[in-house]
């Protein structure tokens, strides 16, 4: 059962590897657009210290977002999907497999990164450790719940727009409790019940998401 | 063992085909015939469970596949018109990959003994993209070559293969049959497999 | 023989449903005549003044109810596409997709009245307040589950790919709900309490219930209306469809 799910992060690893344009697009993406935040709202650092975990919470989920729609598009263009579907392993676990993969080309190197977009907007090092945290741990929701998105939306025109409108509303727990962890350090209350609430999140999210997942892609096979 | 009831397809607005219904023993290839458009295609979804009939029945070894559901699909092989290969991977990686998540064991040597047979010895460590037409096919082909399990459903394998590999194919469908497995396959041009019972299904008038 | 009957089971649903909501949806816009001018009456003439708000806070015998309406039918949209997903059944995805549209409005509504109120209220358009806010979200997944069906061409698979999203949605909007709560009371300072509601005479909760109960009628005739179309669109190659429109 978990040879079929280790299998394929492998597999999705090494292509992702093979392709390391796409990573570097979706963290450039973060980058840029944790930059324009200072250059359209003005450099006061005091300013830019309350706005930034709101900011790049939103710039990650944005980032991670961008990278949804090729999570099964490649797979369905070449026929691989329908291989995993006619696997007798659980297409669930294939998607899981998926979902994490996804993560570790998306989600984790977003939360490696948002510490040192984090100095661009002043924040204390307390709160670039919580922010690195909660990306760390809210990320995996996003790409699970992401995952339900692109499964629904594959191969339709426009798919790319619907997506996000399907996906961004589900998004906003994650977001809320995500940013909310900062802004609690940084105010000084403490980030431990945004944190718990943000893991049950992706508890959730990474345990269920997955099949409803595989039930939206076997009927956008059908 | 393969058995299809009174099965209709409706695509949009359109009845593709009904009432069609065969069956099909251990040893025996049926041919699936039909012009562009006659729902070729669409039945043999069907058959792997894919998609559902409108009405209509498919029962492998005398059980409802949709009942069977992982039974099934531990017994059935499907190569569909695209390869199901991906450019980025070698030929070898492909099939090492396809195997694993299609839940069976095959060896490295197995592997490069099927792409030996498939005359891609010598491209293994070259990635998918750098391929043509022709030999990405045979990548997607030479899973056949150690696959054991009992059903084999074909979507145009001969399509993009030369006079040589027509004839390779033929035999491996032909050793399968002999194996005692089955294979449904739709193809445009004539083909001779050696097999003992064929039998012959045209969809559309 | 075996034929025969999966046709009439698949295939009569949708063509014994159609003369039967023909039948009722007079019944119903009836009901909801009656219901809607009786609401009406009393929230304009029989409510009396608030001695707070003024006249303005009679927007709210609209404003409760579709509020009301759009989580209702939010709920009710799931439990079609769930029967649908389940069950296989072919009215239950067009009774889905039939609901939205009128969800959707009904959340519009509310937001649109809710700013109309807030405005001699507080002062603004618009507070971000957890009702409104989650009331806007809901908006957004009407939205979605519109777009999604909309965009799909095959509608067996538009019906169940709706079925997943408004489920999903289901599941996560008491999450939604609970996590703009926890965020507004964190936030607090910029916005208004609206949970602060003055004792409520007994009347003007009849008003709003009564003004609720029309828009329950509305909502059910316009979804049986919309039923009836989407079943001609649908069954438009199917004999019984035929006859009925040759006899027109």
């Amino acid at each position: 059962m978990l040879g079929i799910v280790t299998h394929t992060i492998a597999r999705d690893l090494r292509l992702a590897l093979r392709r390391p344009a796409d990573l570097a697009s979706v963290l450039f993406f973060f980058i840029i657009v944790a930059s324009l935040f200072p250059l359209g709202i003005g450099p006061e650092l005091e300013l830019l210290r309350q706005l930034a975990p709101g900011v790049l919470w939103v710039g990650a989920l944005l980032a991670t977002m961008l990278s949804l729609p090729r999570l099964f598009a490649d797979d369905h263009r070449d026929g691989t999907l329908e291989q995993l579907a006619l696997s007798p392993n659980p297409l669930g676990l294939m998607v899981l497999g998926k979902v994490i993969a996804h993560w570790l080309v998306s989600g984790l190197p977003l939360a490696l990164l948002a510490p040192v977009l984090g100095l661009q907007f002043d924040l204390a090092p307390d709160a670039l450790w919580v922010l690195t945290l909660s990306i760390l741990l809210g990320t995996p929701a996003l790409s699970g719940i992401g995952a339900i998105g692109a499964g629904l939306t594959l191969g339709l025109r426009g798919g790319g727009v619907l997506l996000s409108l399907l996906v961004l509303p589900l998004y906003i727990p994650v977001l809320i409790f995500g940013a909310g962890a900062v802004d609690a350090t940084v105010s000084g209350l403490g980030p431990g019940a945004h944190l718990s609430l943000l893991a049950a999140l992706t508890v959730g999210g990474v345990a269920f998401a997955p099949w409803a997942a595989a039930v939206a892609l076997k009927i956008a096979l059908e | 063992m393969l058995e299809a009831q009174d099965l209709e397809c409706i695509r949009g607005d359109r009845r593709l085909f009904h009432g069609v219904g065969f069956r099909l023993d251990a040893g025996e290839l049926l041919f699936l015939q039909g012009r562009n458009g006659a729902g070729k295609t669409s039945l043999l979804r069907m058959l792997c469970g894919l998609s559902q009939p409108e009405s209509g029945e498919i029962r492998w070894k005398g059980e409802s596949i949709r009942r069977l559901s992982d039974d099934f699909r531990a017994d059935l092989c499907y190569l569909g018109h695209l390869n199901a290969i991906k450019e980025e991977l070698t030929p070898l990686e492909n099939l090492l990959a396809s195997a694993r998540l299609a839940g069976e064991s095959l060896s490295e040597d197995d592997a490069l003994d099927a792409l030996e047979q498939v005359g891609l010895l010598g491209r293994e460590d070259l990635a998918c993209r750098y391929l043509s037409q022709g030999q990405k096919r045979r990548v997607a082909l030479a899973r056949l070559v150690k696959e054991r399990r009992p059903l084999w459903i074909l979507d145009e394998p001969f399509v993009a293969l030369d006079v040589n590999a027509v004839a390779w194919l033929a035999g491996i469908i032909g050793a399968h049959l002999q194996r005692g497995g089955l294979a449904v396959l739709t193809t445009h041009q004539p083909v001779d497999i050696p097999a003992g019972c064929v039998r012959q299904l045209r969809l559309g008038t | 023989m075996s034929k025969q009957q999966i046709h009439w089971f698949k295939y009569s649903a949708p063509s014994t449903f159609y003369p039967l909501a023909g039948r009722l949806i007079p019944w119903f816009w009836g009901l909801f005549a009656i219901t809607a001018l009786a609401g009406l009456w009393i929230g304009f003439f029989v409510a009396p003044t608030d001695f707070q708000q003024g006249e303005g806070y009679r927007i709210i015998f609209v404003h409760v109810g579709a509020s009301w309406m759009s989580m209702f039918i939010y709920l009710v949209m799931a439990f079609w596409a769930g029967m649908g997903l389940a069950f296989n059944t072919r009215l239950s995805g067009m009774m889905a997709q039939a609901l939205a549209p009128t969800g959707a409005l009904f959340a519009f509504l509310s937001l649109w009245t809710g700013a109309l109120w807030g405005k001699p209220m507080w002062g603004t358009w618009w507070v971000w307040d957890a009702r409104l806010t989650s009331e806007l979200i809901l908006l957004f997944l009407y939205m979605g589950f519109i777009a999604l069906t909309h965009a799909i061409d095959d509608t067996r698979r538009a019906d169940k790919a709706g079925a997943i999203l408004a489920l999903v949605g289901v599941v996560n909007i008491p999450i939604i709900y609970f996590s703009v709560k926890w965020w507004n009371t964190l936030h607090q300072g910029a916005s208004v309490s609206l949970t602060k509601a003055p004792s409520m005479a007994a009347i003007m909760l009849w008003g709003m219930l009564i003004c609720a109960i029309a828009m329950w009628m509305y909502t059910i005739a316009v979804a049986l209306m919309r039923v009836r179309s989407i079943i001609l669109e649908r069954e438009r190659h199917t004999d019984w469809v035929r006859e009925l429109l040759a006899s027109r």
